[in-house]
């Protein structure tokens, strides 16, 4: 992450970590998960769905923060993050 | 490319799909329109809001938008075009303790329906209605419609709408809604937080959600999907407690973005048992 400022607690803020989760069939392709992803961690497979669009795909899962932004602009209920449980 | 990691691939739920009609999705909207969004926000919003499901009920007139009712889990009426709000109202006055949402598009509130929706506002029948405005008629073949901003071209006004569009929380606010905002699937977080509280809140609430419509609308005015998120973020200007009659769509100035309206009336209910039940 990059800061104009660097916040006084950065060090003291845990940042949360999740997992994302893709509902490949449901998707149709739109590309905002991958544009809107603050991680930037999401790309556009190589597969075909059954409707024949590309789900997306995470290049980097562990980058993940689970801020559900991806979920909430879905237009298609095809894509959720959870907290991961692990490694805290 | 790297591997998926192996946690997606495992056959996961979707947190909304106990509010969905599963077995209908995917749904009918096209590639990157946005009713899906608002859709979804609306489901959260019922989620949040902490009210008893079986109370709530949804109702949706025709239009790509008026399919909504078709696809949630809950008591749900997909009524004629034009005739969601006399419906709901209808609901509303026979078994008060409902909590009833109105889903439906900008040419079925506004053209169609245009004249119940002044007057439910005007009786402030208490109703929450989400107007998913994507400046034109999506599923007939994106005619010209009573919000399409002036010159935008649709089907039926090639070189331009030569008119000027309604200002929908400026019409709403001039009727009588007691709640009134505006957002775009964008801001999807305040978009769901706007129904949670209209949701909540007694007396007629309004929301405006501006939504792309790439197939009719955006690939008639040069505007992909992503474009047209692009242009809400870019000329997206939040001004909760706006004048409504500054609200007006311009995307040229800016578009005005927020909570501009949240007060207090007797109800349509409230107030006809005041008048003519009296005991
Ligand atoms: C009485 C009647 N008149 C006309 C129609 C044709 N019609 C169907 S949907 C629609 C407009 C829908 O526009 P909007 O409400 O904006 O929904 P969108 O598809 O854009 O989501 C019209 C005119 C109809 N179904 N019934
Ligand atoms: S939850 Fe947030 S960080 Fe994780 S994939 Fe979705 S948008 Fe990206
Ligand atoms: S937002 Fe949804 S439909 Fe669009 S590409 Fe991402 S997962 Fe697919
Ligand atoms: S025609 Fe437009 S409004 Fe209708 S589903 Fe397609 S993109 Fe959405
Ligand atoms: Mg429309």
């Amino acid at each position: 992450m990059t800061y104009w400022r660097v916040p006084f607690d950065a060090n003291d803020i845990e940042i949360s970590k999740g997992i994302v989760y893709i509902l490949d069939d449901r998707c149709k392709g739109c590309g905002y998960c991958i544009e809107y992803c603050p991680k930037h961690m999401l790309q556009f497979s190589k597969k075909f769905n059954k409707k024949g669009y590309h789900p997306p795909v995470a290049k980097n899962p562990d980058d993940c923060v689970n801020c559900h932004y991806c979920e909430i602009i879905c237009p298609e209920f095809a894509i959720y993050s959870a907290e991961a449980e692990e490694d805290k | 490319m790297p591997e998926p990691s192996k946690k997606i691939s495992k056959s996961p739920v979707h947190p909304l799909d106990d509010l969905l009609r599963t077995d209908r999705i995917p749904h009918i909207w096209c590639s990157g329109c946005g009713t899906g969004t608002a859709f979804s926000s609306c489901l959260t919003a019922i989620k949040a809001s902490g009210l008893e499901l079986d109370n709530v009920v949804m109702i949706s007139g025709i239009g790509c938008s008026g399919r909504a009712a078709g696809y949630v889990k809950l008591d749900s009426y997909h009524t004629t075009h034009g005739r969601a709000i006399p419906f709901a109202t209808g609901m509303k006055l026979a078994n008060p303790k409902l909590n009833v949402i109105v889903f439906s598009g900008d040419g079925d509130l506004f053209a169609i329906g245009g004249n119940h929706f002044i007057h439910a506002a005007r009786r402030n029948v208490d109703l929450t209605v989400i107007c998913v405005n994507n400046l034109n008629y999506g599923m007939t073949g994106g005619q010209v419609a009573a919000t399409t901003p002036f010159q935008a071209k649709t089907s039926t006004t090639t070189t331009g709408n030569p008119e000027a569009p309604f200002n929908l929380p400026l019409l709403a606010y001039a009727s009588g809604a007691t709640y009134i905002a505006r957002w775009t699937i964008l801001h999807t977080r305040d978009l769901t937080n706007s129904i949670i509280e209209a949701l909540n809140k007694k007396g007629f609430s309004f929301i405006e959600v501006l939504s792309p419509c790439p197939v009719n609308y955006g690939r008639r005015n040069k505007e992909k999907s992503l474009d047209t998120l692009k242009l809400y973020q870019e000329k997206g200007i939040i001004k909760n407690n706006a004048n409504p009659a500054d609200t007006d769509i311009d995307f040229e100035k800016g578009i005005i973005l927020g909570k501009f309206i949240d007060i207090e009336r007797a109800t349509c209910i409230e107030n006809y048992d005041k008048t003519c039940r009296l005991v």
